[in-house]
C-alpha cells in the first residue's frame, strides 16, 4: 500500500518507479534488455539518467505544467448516460484520453520522454508508430523542444493511417516508410531499432508502449499512470466511490497499464481487451496474451505470437495500434498472477461498438479503444447495475476514417 | 583441444589471421546452401558463422535481411542449421558457430539446443541479442567443459569496464563489432578499430576478430594487422543474392573466400617484414 500513499502526494505527472521490475528490468520472469551489445550502453545510461532526473523536483515540476497547459490535464471522466441505459447494466465511465491534445493517451509519455530526452542533451527523436497516434504524439513533442524528429512507420500502416502522416508531416517530422515484413508496427519497431544503432550519440528513441528493452517497459508506465491516478480522484466526486472494474485496450498495452498501475492493490477487477482480428480461430489476430506463448520480442521476454520454431508471426487487426505480436512484459506478469484478466474482440465487434458509441454519445473513439467500449456492449448488460465500469477511451476516431470508408466500399464491391 | 582452440593455436603457428565467414543456414534452400557452405571450408575458410534466420533481425542490414528471408522462404530454421552441421561434420573439420538471436534458441529450448547443437558438431554460439546480463538462464543448461564456446560481443560504444566484464566470461574468441550500426558495409574507423582491439587484447587471452562492417577484400587486408581474425558476412550473403541461379555460383563463393584469404595473407607478410616477426 505503500506506493499508494505515493501517489497521491507527488505531484499529477511525476514518474515514479514502483517494486516491479527489479534492477535488471524484469518483471517475474519477464522483460529484461535482449539487445544487441551497441545498445546496452545506451540503454544503462538512459536508466541512470531517467532514475535521476525524474526525480528532480524542476523536471517534475516542469512536466507537471506541460501535463496541465499543454496537454489539458486532467482529462474529464464522463458518465456514459445513454450507452448505460441502452446496455441495461453496468454504470459506465469513459475516461475522455481522446481529449488530450493530439488525441490520444500517447502524448503523455511523449512530453515525459521528450523533457528526458531534452534534459540528457540529446537533439533528435526518433520513433516506431502503428496506428501514428504515437508518431504525431512524437512529432508534437519534437516541435515543442525544438528537436529533429523521424518516425518510422509501416507501408501498409502509412496507406491505411493517412490523416496521421499528414500531421506528422506538418509538424516538421520525417516520416520514413518501412517496406519490410507485412509494414505494420512490428517492422517500424524494427527499422527504429537499426536506425537507432548507428544514432546512439545524440538520439533517443521514443518507444511507445510499455514494451521494448528496459527501461522501457517501466518508463512508459510511469508516464501513463496520471491516467489511472486522475481517474482515482476523480470517481471521488462522481459516482462518489471507487470503480469494480477497469477495461483498457492492448496492443503493446500502455493506456491499459497507465489506467491500472495505480489500482493494483484495491479490490477492483482489471480487464485487457487484445484484438482478436478476423477471429483467434483464423490465426488473422493479435491476442498475444490470449494465444500467445513465452518468447523475445524488440528486446524483451513476454508473451509473443509466433511459430514452433520462434518466428514472430504477423498480427492482424483492423486497428493499426493493436496490429502488434508483442506485448508488455508487464502485463504478461498481470496475466500469469491472475491481477488483470485479457478478453479479445474481434473487427466486426470494434466496429459496432465505434458506430454505437458515436451515435449514442456523441464521442467517435478511435478503432483501437472501440474494443474495450466492445467488451462493456458485450458484458455491461449481464452486471448488476450497482457495478461501476471506467473505460479507458484512449484515443479519438478521425483517423480511422478512411479505414471505415474503405471497408464500406470493399463490402458492397463484394455484395454487387 | 576443441576446434576452435586449435584453429586459432594453428594459424597464429603460421602467421595468418582467421577468415570467419558467415552464411545464413538455408539460403536459398537446404540442400544448396550445404554445397556452398562446403565449397566455402573447401576454399580455405578458417570459421563458419552459421546463421540462424529469424524474421526480426534487427541487428542486421539489408543484405542479411534479405538472405534470412531467402532462408526462411526455403524452410530454414534453427533445427536446420543444426542438421546442417551434422551433414558438414562428415566432410570438414572446419569450426562451426551458430550464430542466432535469441528467439528461435528459446523456442527449440535450452535443453534441447545444448543437447543438440554439440552434438552435430557445432563448436559454439553467438547470440547477438543476448547480452551477459540475460545470458544466466542457460547457466544450467551449459555443456561441460570447455568444447562449446560462448563467444561475445563487443561494440565500439561498449565502456572499458563493461568491456571487462564481457571477456571474463567469453570463451572461442571475441567478436569485436566495428561500428555503431546495423551488419554491412561503410562506416569503418580503422583507427578505433585498431585501438579497442589492442585494449582488448590486453584484457584477454582470447583471438579478437573484428566484424559487421568489413565488407571487402581491401578492407580485410586494413584490419587484419590489428585482429586475429576477420568476418565477412555481407560480402557473401551478395555473391547468393546476385547468383542464386547460377550453376557456378559454388565456386563465385569459394573464389571469394580465396581473395579475401590471399589479400590478409599478403598484409600479414607485409607486417612481418616491415617488424622483422610472424604472427603475433
Amino acid at each position: 500500500m505503500e506506493h499508494n500513499n505515493m501517489h497521491i502526494e507527488t505531484p499529477a505527472g511525476a514518474p515514479r518507479q514502483g517494486p516491479v521490475p527489479d534492477r535488471y528490468g524484469h518483471f517475474g520472469p519477464y522483460g529484461g534488455r535482449y539487445v544487441a551489445e551497441t545498445l546496452m550502453p545506451a540503454l544503462l545510461e538512459l536508466e541512470e539518467a531517467y532514475v535521476r532526473i525524474s526525480k528532480e523536483p524542476s523536471f517534475q515540476r516542469e512536466l507537471h505544467d506541460l501535463l496541465v497547459n499543454y496537454v489539458g490535464r486532467p482529462t474529464p471522466l464522463f458518465f456514459a448516460r445513454r450507452l448505460t441505459e441502452h446496455l441495461g447494466g453496468a454504470q459506465i465511465y469513459l475516461k475522455r484520453e481522446d481529449l488530450a491534445h493530439t488525441g490520444a493517451h500517447k502524448i503523455n509519455n511523449t512530453m515525459g520522454q521528450g523533457l528526458l530526452a531534452r534534459w540528457m542533451g540529446k537533439k533528435k527523436l526518433i520513433a516506431e508508430t502503428g496506428a501514428g497516434q504515437h508518431g504525431v504524439a512524437t512529432a508534437t513533442a519534437a516541435a515543442l523542444f525544438g528537436m529533429e524528429c523521424r518516425v518510422f512507420m509501416g507501408v501498409e500502416d502509412i496507406d491505411r493511417q493517412a490523416p496521421n502522416v499528414h500531421r506528422m508531416e506538418l509538424l516538421g517530422a520525417e516520416v520514413i516508410p518501412v517496406e519490410s515484413g507485412a509494414g505494420t508496427l512490428k517492422d517500424a519497431m524494427n527499422e527504429a531499432m537499426r536506425y537507432w544503432v548507428s544514432a546512439v550519440a545524440d538520439t533517443h528513441y521514443v518507444i511507445g508502449s510499455v514494451a521494448g528493452p528496459h527501461p522501457y517497459p517501466m518508463m512508459v508506465r510511469d508516464f501513463q499512470v496520471i491516467i489511472g491516478e486522475e481517474v482515482k480522484k476523480q470517481v471521488r466526486e462522481n459516482p462518489g466511490r471507487q470503480p469494480d472494474l477497469l477495461v483498457a485496450c492492448v496492443g503493446g498495452g500502455s493506456n491499459a497499464l497507465g489506467l491500472f498501475y495505480p489500482f493494483l492493490d484495491d479490490p477492483v477487477e482489471l480487464v485487457g481487451v487484445e484484438a482478436a482480428g478476423e477471429s483467434i480461430m483464423s490465426g488473422k489476430h493479435a491476442a498475444t496474451l490470449g494465444a500467445g506463448t513465452t518468447g523475445v520480442l524488440h528486446g524483451s521476454k513476454s508473451y509473443v505470437l509466433q511459430e514452433r520454431d520462434g518466428q514472430i508471426r504477423e498480427a492482424h487487426s483492423i486497428s493499426a495500434g493493436l496490429d502488434y505480436p508483442g506485448v508488455g512484459p508487464e502485463h504478461a506478469m498481470l496475466k500469469d498472477s491472475g491481477r488483470a484478466r485479457y478478453a479479445s474482440i474481434d473487427d466486426e465487434e470494434a466496429l459496432e461498438a465505434f458506430h454505437l458509441l458515436s451515435r449514442l454519445e456523441g464521442i467517435i473513439p478511435a478503432l483501437e479503444s472501440a474494443h474495450a467500449v466492445a467488451w462493456c456492449v458485450k458484458e455491461a448488460p449481464a452486471l448488476p447495475r450497482e457495478t461501476i465500469i471506467v473505460v479507458n477511451l484512449s484515443g479519438r476516431g478521425d483517423k480511422d476514417l478512411d479505414i471505415l470508408a474503405r471497408r464500406a466500399a470493399a463490402e458492397e464491391g463484394t455484395v454487387k | 583441444m576443441n576446434r576452435i582452440d586449435k584453429r586459432f593455436a594453428e594459424l597464429k603457428k603460421k602467421g595468418e589471421k582467421a577468415l570467419v565467414g558467415f552464411v545464413l543456414a538455408g539460403d536459398p534452400s537446404f540442400d544448396r546452401s550445404l554445397e556452398l557452405l562446403a565449397a566455402m571450408c573447401d576454399a580455405g575458410l578458417d570459421v563458419l558463422e552459421l546463421g540462424v534466420p529469424f524474421s526480426d533481425p534487427t541487428a542486421d542490414g539489408p543484405v542479411i535481411q534479405r538472405g534470412g528471408l531467402r532462408a526462411l522462404k526455403g524452410g530454414s530454421s534453427l533445427a536446420t542449421a543444426i542438421r546442417m552441421i551434422g551433414s558438414l561434420r562428415e566432410t570438414t573439420d572446419v569450426p562451426v558457430i551458430l550464430f542466432s538471436y535469441y528467439n528461435p534458441i528459446f523456442a527449440y529450448g535450452l535443453e534441447a539446443f545444448f543437447r543438440d547443437a554439440p552434438t552435430a558438431g557445432a563448436d559454439g554460439m553467438l547470440v547477438v541479442d543476448l547480452p551477459p546480463e540475460e545470458a544466466t538462464e542457460m547457466n544450467e543448461y551449459l555443456p561441460d567443459g570447455n568444447d562449446f564456446a560462448l563467444i561475445r560481443l563487443v561494440a565500439p560504444t561498449t565502456p572499458p569496464e563493461r568491456m571487462h566484464a564481457i571477456v571474463k566470461n567469453a570463451s572461442g574468441f571475441i567478436y569485436l563489432i566495428s561500428k555503431a550500426g546495423v551488419t554491412g558495409g561503410g562506416g569503418l574507423d580503422p583507427e578505433g578499430i585498431r585501438k579497442q582491439a589492442a585494449s582488448l587484447r590486453a584484457a584477454s587471452n582470447l583471438p579478437v576478430c573484428v566484424g559487421f562492417g568489413v565488407s571487402t577484400p581491401d578492407d580485410a587486408a586494413m584490419l587484419a594487422p590489428f585482429v586475429d581474425g576477420v568476418v565477412i558476412g555481407s560480402a557473401f550473403e551478395n555473391i547468393i543474392e546476385e547468383y542464386r541461379d547460377s550453376p557456378d555460383l559454388a565456386e563465385r563463393l569459394a573464389g571469394q573466400v580465396r581473395s579475401f584469404k590471399a589479400a590478409m595473407r599478403e598484409t600479414a607478410v607485409m607486417n612481418s617484414q616491415k617488424t622483422g616477426r610472424m604472427g603475433g
